[in-house]
């Protein structure tokens, strides 16, 4: 299907990052890759709302979404950072299974 | 096939290939790094889309800000010098199962659904104008709440993250 480029080949790139976010959060053992994979998730989904603020004739409401979604993304990703540090002092670890306690 | 065309596959592949790396390298430091290609791809996907203000905003805070507070996080948590940085993974096959159905789902559901395409596209302009108009207008209290939320979110991860004092006994 190599023709003229739609918002279905926006959506099939942005559906297989997804899947291969959520291999990333499901398989790997170390937290920071976890975050990672959550990051390619919302990648995906402002790929999402852009390629439909486009083709879907929706001016410019997906794009002041995706704006947010990047200022979450900014926000969760340092706290969860902290949260990673915080328990890599405490348990000396960053291994998801290992950790299977709120306190050491 | 049109030179659009063209851009949009090298930066497609460019995404996915990159992100494959990322999920599938066994080294935490080659998977940083392929996330920084994975952005820049994704922001050249957002250009393709009529989204300049949102492609730079991209390069500036993924990878200017995130990628590296995600190396620190790698470099602070792993004995890069001392002890090899692979990282294990678990549940390989039940996952690639899942990953796979759940892949072949969506792009069947995308291939198949008939999204109602507007005919005549609007041509491309300069987002950026328009999108600080949205933002003091229309979006303004999502906007105030977007930089309280970041406020409470630096000084929460400061005071999560700052080192604990050894209790002297």
């Amino acid at each position: 299907m190599l023709t003229s480029v739609t918002l279905t080949h926006y959506l099939i790139v942005s559906g297989i990052l997804f899947s291969l976010g959520i291999f990333g959060v499901i398989t790997r053992r170390n937290a920071i890759l976890v975050l990672m994979g959550i990051e390619l998730i919302l990648n995906s989904a402002n790929i999402n709302f852009i390629a439909f603020s486009r083709y879907g004739g929706m001016n410019l409401d997906g794009q002041a979404v995706a704006i947010f979604v990047i200022i979450l993304a900014a926000a969760e990703a340092a706290v969860a950072l902290a949260i990673v540090l915080n328990i890599y002092q405490r348990f000396n670890t960053v291994n998801v299974d290992d950790i299977s306690r709120m306190k050491e | 096939m049109s030179l659009y065309d063209y851009t949009f596959y090298a930066f497609a592949a460019i995404t996915l290939v990159s992100a494959g790396i990322v999920v599938f390298s066994r080294n935490i430091i080659y998977s940083a790094f392929s996330l920084l290609f994975t952005f820049f791809g994704v922001a050249g996907l957002y250009v393709l889309l009529n989204a300049d203000f949102l492609a730079v905003t991209q390069l500036l805070i993924y990878v200017g800000g995130i990628l590296i507070l995600l190396l620190f996080g790698v470099m602070l948590t792993n004995k890069v010098v001392s002890v090899d940085i692979k990282t294990g993974t678990l549940q390989t096959v039940p996952a690639t199962i899942l990953i796979s159905i759940t892949a072949g789902t969506l792009c069947g559901i995308f291939y198949v659904t008939d999204w109602r395409v507007v005919t005549s596209l609007p041509e491309m302009n300069t987002t950026t104008y328009k999108l600080g108009e949205m933002l003091m207008t229309s979006y303004l209290l999502p906007f105030e709440i977007a930089s309280v939320v970041l406020l409470v979110a630096l000084i929460g991860a400061a005071i999560i993250a700052r080192k604990e004092k050894v209790a002297t006994k």
